[in-house]
């Protein structure tokens, strides 16, 4: 299991779907230890009743059908299916449209979706997901990329209030990728994933919504920046250590 | 691996955009996670997944995911099948250096330096050096054939590009190797026939204790046209870089090149050329800087912005105003 999710980290992130493939044809054995540790780029359907795109994960999929937050509806439609409580289905509700709007916000288009559980806990958990498309021909509002690919999930466990107080443990995963490609630049070429978790313990008189979305966005704003600078910045530290700039005189090492 | 792509279903509401690895998702995503699936995979099939996983292996890591991959299969044939196909092909690819015996400097494996499979030139010290792909070593060296040389008015021209190339290499590349190679008219005695020079400049960083690793490979061709006394020069730089830290980025970076200078003596042509490649790659490494650089407010802008329009956290507390966002969007008839 190991070698293979070591195999993974390997491999280019653009191509993880294939990788995580073969890897489960190889050690079918392992499928759903694999499926439960690995990402994959999300996947959209669209619920033509309600006229909106909605993102299919784990979390909103009972046998081979996926419920669309829009409608609460199961598609392709799906008898004796699993749904969230009524209160925690208004909960979603809102949170689907607040969510929408923080989306707006900051991704300046793409897809969102709200889903929410209970758990055993006498708690619930959410999911976050955010689908974004910022190549020229997609959302991309400055046309700077040929390619480019956002996908955030956000998972937070909300524990059973407690004196008032809610504990909230949050884990998220970006997956991004982008190309530009210009005259003086050729084809360049980012792509990658994180993930980072973050708990807190936090009122719940303030409403869970805002507390998870805080969460979200603080951590979410680390992560962006995290790529930016640390993981892109590594590949950029290595270009110059391959190839440093002109400017830079290098003066020849004594021993070659 | 199969994929399928589901089309939409005439009378349902719904369709589907994306294609899904459809029959090893859900079999995997079933409760019955111990049973295997009924049609097992072929030697063949496991040995071409194998090589895959090898092929894709960035510069530098084939080692790391040769170990890996031979846990995962569990099948010491199909991995030692694989690997022999693989290797060669991901060595020669990546332009790897092997050091050859006797001090003698190292060779570098590729298809322009190819000879036979496990045999490759290095026409500096005019020896060929054989090769054992699986284990990347040089296991022993020979002096090159006359076959196996270009004619002297060849090497001519292939020595003094060579020499300015060299200089050009330990200046620019802390650890850069390079290589001319005749590819094209090798055997040509003298002027009145084209023939074709590739240069090859090629530089790893291996840091995997940083969890770093890089790769620059430059390869130049120098078509050397006899009839219109022209250099058409065809240049393909490729950058890559991983970085895998608790999580893992991969940088992909290539572009093309076209220049042309005029025929002339063999030391000439190859400051001209050595010239030209200066120019170009100095050029590209700016224009990847300015590319870095505008990742943060520009570029990456339009996957997710810093921060929104209003330049403050989003207002979560702020319940009312989103009702009232909504009152004014159904208002305005902006609501979706």
């Amino acid at each position: 299991m190991e070698a293979a999710l070591g195999l993974l980290r390997r491999m280019p992130p653009k191509q993880s779907e294939t990788a995580l493939s073969a890897l489960l044809s190889l050690i079918p054995q392992h499928s759903s230890d694999l499926l439960s540790q690995v990402d994959l780029p999300l996947q959209v359907l669209r619920d033509i009743e309600s006229g909106k795109d909605f993102i299919l994960c784990e979390y909103n999929r009972d046998a081979d059908s996926y419920r669309s937050p829009w409608s609460n509806k199961y598609l392709p439609p799906l008898e004796d299916a699993l749904y969230p409580s009524s209160e925690l289905r208004n909960l979603e509700v809102e949170a689907n449209d607040i969510f929408a709007i923080y989306r707006d916000q900051y991704y300046e288009g793409g897809i969102s979706s709200v889903y929410m559980w209970e758990d055993d806990n006498e708690g619930f958990v959410a999911c976050f997901l955010i689908k974004k498309d910022g190549s020229k021909s997609g959302h991309g509002r400055r046309g700077c990329l040929e390619e480019g690919a956002w996908d955030a999930i956000h998972v937070i466990q909300v524990g059973p209030e407690e004196e008032e107080m809610a504990q909230y443990c949050l884990t998220s995963t970006i997956m991004l990728s982008l190309t530009t490609d210009d005259e003086s630049s050729g084809k360049f070429g980012l792509s990658g994933s994180i993930r980072r978790q973050m708990k807190m313990e936090l009122a719940v008189a303030d409403g869970h919504l805002c507390n998870m979305g805080r969460m979200i966005e603080e951590l979410e704003g680390k992560l962006r920046n995290s790529l930016d600078q640390v993981y892109f910045g590594k590949t950029r530290e290595m270009v110059c250590t391959l190839r440093p700039p002109a400017e830079i005189v290098q003066m020849r090492l004594p021993d070659t | 691996m199969t994929n399928v792509s589901l089309e939409v279903i005439d009378g349902d509401n719904f369709s589907l955009r994306q294609t899904f690895i459809i029959e090893r998702l859900e079999a995997a995503m079933a409760d019955e996670e111990d049973e295997l699936p009924e049609t097992e995979l072929s030697y063949d099939q496991r040995k071409e997944i194998a090589k895959w996983f090898l092929l894709n292996a960035p510069a530098g890591e084939i080692n790391y995911v040769a170990k890996d991959l031979k846990a995962v299969l569990s099948d010491e044939e199909v991995y030692n099948e694989a690997a022999m196909e693989a290797f060669p092909v991901y060595n020669k690819s990546h332009m790897i250096c092997l050091e050859m015996p006797s001090r003698a400097g190292d060779v570098i494996v590729s298809s322009y330096s190819e000879i036979t499979e496990n045999e490759y030139l290095d026409p500096r010290t005019a020896q060929v050096a054989i090769v054992d792909h699986v284990k990347q070593i040089c296991t022993k060296v020979r002096p090159a054939n006359d076959e196996e040389l270009p004619s002297l008015y060849i090497e001519e021209y292939r020595y003094a590009l060579d020499a300015e190339i060299q200089r050009y290499v330990s200046e620019s590349y802390p650890k850069g190797m390079c290589a001319v190679n005749c590819v094209k008219g090798k055997d040509t005695e003298g002027p009145g026939s084209d023939f074709e020079l590739v240069v090859i400049i090629t530089a790893m960083r291996l840091s995997p204790q940083n969890f770093c690793n890089g790769s620059w490979r430059s390869v130049w061709n120098i078509d050397f046209q006899d009839e219109s006394q022209v250099l058409d020069i065809k240049g393909k730089l490729q950058v890559g870089a991983h970085y895998f830290e608790e999580g893992n980025v991969e940088l992909d970076a290539k572009k093309d090149f076209q220049d042309s200078t005029i025929f002339q003596s063999a030391d000439d042509c190859a400051m001209a050329i050595a010239n030209i490649i200066r120019h170009h790659e100095t050029e590209y490494l700016a224009s990847l800087e300015v590319a870095y650089s505008k990742l943060p407010d520009n570029t990456f802008k339009d996957l997710r912005r810093k921060l929104p329009v209003t330049r403050t956290l989003f207002p979560w507390q702020n319940t009312l105003q989103f009702s009232l966002t909504r009152e004014v969007e159904k208002e305005l008839g902006l609501g979706k």
